[in-house]
């Protein structure tokens, strides 16, 4: 059965995940809109180091962030400039860790979908004295909600999913990096294979859960192969 | 006279290309992460001395071993501890009678601060740190040690909040290093060069503060017929090995 501990750290990871998704779709929606309307010859660089965590190993990220948040690196410093504790082992470097790891799992759904509503309903909206704010919001919006769709189920999922990045800046502290991830690692590491097969399965049934939900809801098919 | 010269040249590359193998092996090894450094030392003066060479992979014991009991490939196991390599004695894995103590581990509290941790391990009471890191103890032996000295010294549930964890030993060290957290427990041979440590600021924990750290070599079945393998477990016992493993901090079985 599920220990406290296990249950602990389900709890965390789908607190990780809840707050990573919503601050990955503030921050990857302008981004996203940006990137599908620009011509700027920058474009293509910032497609690449948003897509960059696709190929990485987590271990490169994973690495950087430790070098970077801690009390030398430049992030480090930052956070002891604004007064705050530098971020491994940490709740927050947890969750910003996350944010970088997922971002094109929700950016690449939205720019997709963003491209492919073109430019005429945006034209008729404009006829219609709509300004920018409402166009998005009353015409791009309720457009781009299968991709809407995939880019939150994904960037949740794949959250939950991490495990590189945060076996190497977390430092495996219960309630605040040990995600279920980290859980069932120290669990197989120490033969524990009972406690790994329930925690284990606990995921997979989700996972599955999810996805199946996802292709059963939307009528148009999420392109979750075009990601891989 | 043309076919002689032909054949002793076949003979000589039969030799080069598969003579070699049959004198010289690969032994694949396990080697628990705290003992890396010497160990890369002593594979090489083993190679110099046998011609045999050996393939390392670094990582913490608790790893290795449920690796070893799922048909892990290693042939020879250094673990930082007894225990491991008696359970895979026990699972039948090992080659009977090969296992021994090939060195005793020393822990040591560490921190990147020059004059951060005195001779007494009192900044452990005083210290206004915010982090304290050690080797996850349900995986390796030297975060059992370091949690033995806390309880010890009784400040374990007080400083237990303070914890973060490294997967071995060498990520604990790494996470004290990149002075993520302020200090930590690692193993000696980490921090030590020519017998000093001469990085930071360290407190060497005297022996009554934990159980002896007995870090065990055994062979297993899989390399009973690697010539190689059985020929590193007796290399390991010899002069040579003694000295670099002695100059890394560790004390020799008796």
């Amino acid at each position: 059965m599920l220990a406290n501990a296990d249950l602990d750290a389900l709890f965390l990871t789908f607190k990780v995940a809840s707050i990573s998704t919503v601050l990955m779709l503030l921050l990857g929606t302008p981004l996203a809109w940006w990137l599908a309307r620009t011509t700027c010859s920058w474009k293509s660089a910032i497609n690449a180091i948003v897509a960059l965590p696709l190929v990485l190993p987590p271990t490169v990220l994973g690495f950087y962030l430790l070098v970077l948040m801690g009390p030398s690196g430049l992030i480090g410093e930052l956070t002891t400039w604004i007064g705050v504790d530098t971020l491994p082992f940490t709740f927050p470097g947890i969750v910003l860790a996350s944010v970088l790891y997922s971002m094109p799992f929700v950016v690449q759904p939205l720019q997709t979908a963003f491209a492919s509503i073109g430019e005429q309903p945006l034209e008729a909206a404009a006829t219609l004295r709509a300004g920018p704010l409402d166009t998005f919001f009353s015409v791009v919006v309720p457009l781009a909600k299968p991709g809407f769709l995939t880019a939150i189920i994904l960037g949740f999922t794949h959250t939950v999913g991490e495990f590189g990045v945060v076996l190497m800046i977390g430092g495996n502290i219960p309630d605040k990096t040990r995600v279920v991830s980290m859980q069932i690692y120290n669990h197989v590491e120490a033969l524990e294979y009972n406690e790994a097969h329930w925690l284990a399965g606990c995921l997979l049934l989700f996972s599955f859960t999810v996805l199946l939900l996802l292709y059963t809801v939307s009528k148009t098919q999420p392109n979750v192969q075009q990601l891989k | 006279m043309q076919t002689s010269r032909i054949s002793r040249l076949a003979i000589t590359l039969a030799l080069l290309l598969f003579g070699q193998a049959s004198w010289s092996a690969t032994v694949l090894v396990a080697v628990a992460a705290n003992f890396s450094k010497p160990m890369t030392e002593i594979a090489g003066e083993f190679e110099k001395a046998t011609g045999h060479s050996a393939k390392l992979s670094f990582g913490s014991s608790g790893k290795f071993v449920s690796q070893l009991k799922s048909g892990g490939p290693f042939e020879v196991f250094l673990s930082a501890d007894e225990k491991g390599p008696e359970k895979l004695e026990q699972a039948g894995l090992t080659v009977p009678t090969t296992r021994f103590v090939y060195a005793l581990g020393k822990l040591v509290l560490w921190s990147t601060r020059i004059g951060y941790v005195d001779d007494q391990g009192k900044i452990l009471e005083t210290g206004n740190f915010k982090h304290l890191a050690l080797a996850n103890p349900k995986l390796a032996p030297y975060g059992i040690a370091a949690v033995d000295v806390l309880k010890k010294m009784k400040l374990f549930e007080k400083l237990q909040p303070l914890f973060v964890q490294g997967e071995n030993i060498a990520q604990t060290y790494h996470f004290i290093s990149t002075a993520n957290a302020e200090l930590g427990f690692v193993a000696l041979s980490q921090v030590i060069e020519k017998g000093k440590i001469t990085n930071g600021s360290g407190w060497i924990i005297p022996d009554n503060l934990y159980t002896p750290i007995r870090q065990t070599a055994v062979l297993m079945k899989k390399g009973a017929k690697n010539l190689g393998a059985a020929a590193l477990i007796d290399y390991l016992k010899s002069k040579p090995a003694l000295a670099i493993i002695k100059t890394y901090g560790y004390d020799l079985a008796k």
